[in-house]
């Protein structure tokens, strides 16, 4: 794509993180965590809290040190790098602007600690600011700016540096929903302007969906998988990653042959090459579809409406089974079909499902 | 007394009267109103009148002209010479006790037991502390005696502890905890992305404390300073146990124009001097304030 205006087209640097490991005193934080960012790809590392995410990242900007592992940029080997040498930019979770600046001086900061003269410092605050679309806002302070607007010049400054790399960990979290939505698809347009390799820290799995090239789902210090967002939600690699991403239903079932039968209906499996026996199922609310035409027996997928949660085009519908409570997604207007209290016979499309099987070590939280 | 019984009253208004509540809500503050009236407003009202007033109750500024004598003028020196260095060394060994206090974890021992340690050596003054330096550095005492016994003398050339150094030093004993109270709020207000933050930009420990650290914490610092600067100045019966001929500073100059044994006590001119101190901590404090209130919504 072409850099518009007037940054100059750089092509982002490929970026290694190589058997990152990380332990705190009990913890082990990252475990041989090993992840490869192409040049100008943007990677959303995704988890739950704990799982390591920002201290992948803080590794990588040289702000906490590596018990073992390595970290290439560029082709560079930066692992005893410190930080302010590794001309990383970052945007934090917590406002981190400087409350003495105004905006354009938190944006030339960076500039002047390398000695950019004055004139051009001022050329490429504005320049930045305005990427932002923040050029009206350049003189006020931090505490004259709303939450979203803070963190775009947190953007700016970062961007400012022209640094090999973008890092943000949780830029989104302390705004609210409308606002994140919007400067989630802001910080895309620009990191696509800039053409900067840049790995993205959320816990939030839409965020995380909606704006990388890639994303990874970690779980306790290490990458559970690595791919674009369509495969991470069509195709999940675990079940840990089926049940983090997006909703699932977990049916019971009974493995037979590489197929496993779900209340009378007998789905392929992801991976067919297990042992027969018990097992639950992992089914996404797309792959359940209901009808309520005509009289009804009683049968293992009939149940009853209710609730429905309408969330735009689509509409979410919970269906009671008896001994199970079963989500299915389909279009509103067919939602509206089957109000509360329908009596609906479900259907569960044949997609490959992974299963999960009761683990007697693990104990259910 | 009053203060227990007016928001009870306060209180028991509600019910009565639902719509007309804010109306009485004024009560509650009246014990705070008639404190501040009987103890600060009414002494400096007659401070002021007196320092007006001749001996022979005619109106004038004839008490004023004796601050221009030169011993009052070494008295003021001296009052702000001890207090300045008592102030800026507290401020600057507060301030790197705060620092390391505040840096390390938030709710360790150590935080804790300086904190409220600070908090009982803050006002630990008087004659208890005149009399634990006496004990301890005077002329037969035991830290003092211990001393000269492996051959340092530390009144090689005098003793100066009832001097304006032994002063200086004695109010050092309060003015540093204070700084660690007073200070120790605005390092809680560094955030430590800001350091990050400079760091990722390229910047380094200097860089950091020159245009970061330094410029948020410069105001704060000052009015610091010039709180534990009112502070000494102020301070008055610590010198006045220690110091017995008194004279050395202004609270002593008072003292002995309202007492003097001579009979020649010049309430007046006491008064005059009175209020001369007032000014200066009134323009000390009011400093202090804008300060504070310029650092208020940086390091929240
Ligand atoms: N400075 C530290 N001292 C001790 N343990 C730490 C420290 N920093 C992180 N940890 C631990 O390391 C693990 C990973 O922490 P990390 O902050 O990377 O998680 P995260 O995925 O970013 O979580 P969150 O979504 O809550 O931000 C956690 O168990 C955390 O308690
Ligand atoms: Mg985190």
């Amino acid at each position: 794509m072409t850099a518009t205006g007037s940054s100059e087209g750089r092509a982002g640097v490929e970026v290694r993180l190589e058997h990152l490991t990380r332990k705190y005193a009990t913890t082990t934080a990252l475990d041989r965590l090993t992840l490869t960012l192409a040049p100008g790809e943007l990677v959303a590392l995704l988890g739950p809290s704990g799982c390591g995410k920002t201290t992948a990242l803080r590794l990588l900007a040289g702000l906490e040190e590596a018990d073992s592992g390595r970290v290439i940029i560029a082709g560079k080997d930066v692992t005893n790098v410190p930080a302010n040498r590794r001309n990383i930019g970052m945007v934090f979770q917590a406002y981190s602007l400087f409350p003495h600046m105004s905006a354009r001086q938190n944006v030339e900061f960076g500039m002047q600690l390398q000695h950019v003269g004055p004139a051009e410092r001022r050329e490429r605050a504005t320049e930045v600011l305005d990427l932002v679309g923040l050029a009206a806002h350049a003189n006020k302070f931090a505490h004259q700016l709303s939450g979203g607007q803070q963190q775009r010049v947190a953007l700016a400054r970062a961007l400012a540096i022209k640094p090999k790399v973008l890092l943000l960990d949780e830029p989104l979290s302390a705004l609210d929903a409308k606002v994140r939505a919007r400067l989630r698809d802001e910080i895309r347009r620009v990191q696509l302007e800039v053409g900067i390799t840049t790995l993205f820290v959320t816990h939030d799995q839409e965020e995380a969906l909606a704006i990388a090239d890639r994303v990874g789902v970690m779980q306790s210090g290490h990458l559970e998988q690595l791919g674009p967002p369509t495969e991470i939600y069509s195709r999940p690699a675990t079940p840990f990653v089926a049940e983090f991403v997006g909703l699932t239903n977990r049916i019971k079932g009974e493995v037979h042959g590489g197929t496993v039968d779900v209340r009378g209906t007998r789905i392929p499996l992801v991976d067919p090459d297990v042992d027969d026996g018990p097992a639950t199922a992992l089914v996404r609310p797309e792959a359940v579809t209901l009808a309520s035409n005509g009289e009804m027996e009683d049968g293992p997928l009939v149940g009853t409406v209710i609730a429905i949660a309408f969330l735009g085009a689509m509409s979410r519908v919970t269906v009671d089974l008896g001994d199970t409570i079963v989500l299915a997604q389909m279009a509103t207007s067919a939602a509206s079909q089957t109000p509360a209290g329908t009596k609906v016979r479900l259907t569960l499309r044949p997609d490959p499902v992974l299963i999960q099987r009761e683990q007697p070590a693990a104990t259910a939280p | 007394m009053t203060a227990a019984s007016s928001p009870a009253l306060s209180s028991a208004a509600r019910p009565l009267e639902g719509g007309r509540r804010p109306t009485l809500s004024w009560v509650g503050v009246v014990p705070f109103f008639l404190y501040v009236g009987v103890f600060l407003l009414l002494p400096t009202a007659i401070i002021v009148g007196g320092s007006l007033l001749t001996p022979s109750g005619s109106l004038s500024f004839a008490n004023f002209e004796g601050i221009n004598k030169p011993y009052m003028f070494k008295a003021f020196a001296s009052s702000i010479a001890i207090s300045a260095v008592s102030a800026v060394v507290g401020a600057f060994v507060g301030a790197l006790l705060a620092y390391a206090v505040v840096t390390g974890k938030p709710d360790g021992i150590l935080r804790r037991t300086v904190m409220s340690g600070a908090g009982v050596l803050a006002q630990f003054g008087g004659v208890t502390l005149t009399f634990a330096f006496i004990a301890t550095l005077g002329t037969v005492g035991f830290v003092y005696v211990f001393l000269l016994q492996h051959g340092i003398d530390i009144y090689a050339r005098g003793v100066w502890l009832y001097d304006q150094a032994g002063l200086t030093l004695i109010y050092l004993y309060f003015q540093i905890p204070l700084m660690v109270l007073v200070f120790a709020p605005a390092l809680d207000g560094i955030r430590p992305q800001w350091r990050e933050a400079t760091d990722s930009l390229g910047g380094g420990t200097w860089h950091y404390w020159r245009y970061i650290a330094g410029p948020l914490l410069f105001p704060s610092f000052l009015g610091c300073t010039l709180l534990l600067f009112a502070n000494a100045f102020s301070a008055y019966a610590t010198a006045s146990a220690l110091l017995t001929q008194g004279g050395v500073i202004l609270p002593l100059q008072i003292q002995f124009l309202l007492t003097s044994e001579t009979g020649s006590s010049q309430p007046g001119y006491a008064k005059a001097l009175a209020l001369a101190m007032i000014v200066i901590v009134l323009v000390v404090m009011t400093l202090y304030t804008l300060l504070q209130r310029r650092t208020a919504h940086w390091l929240r």
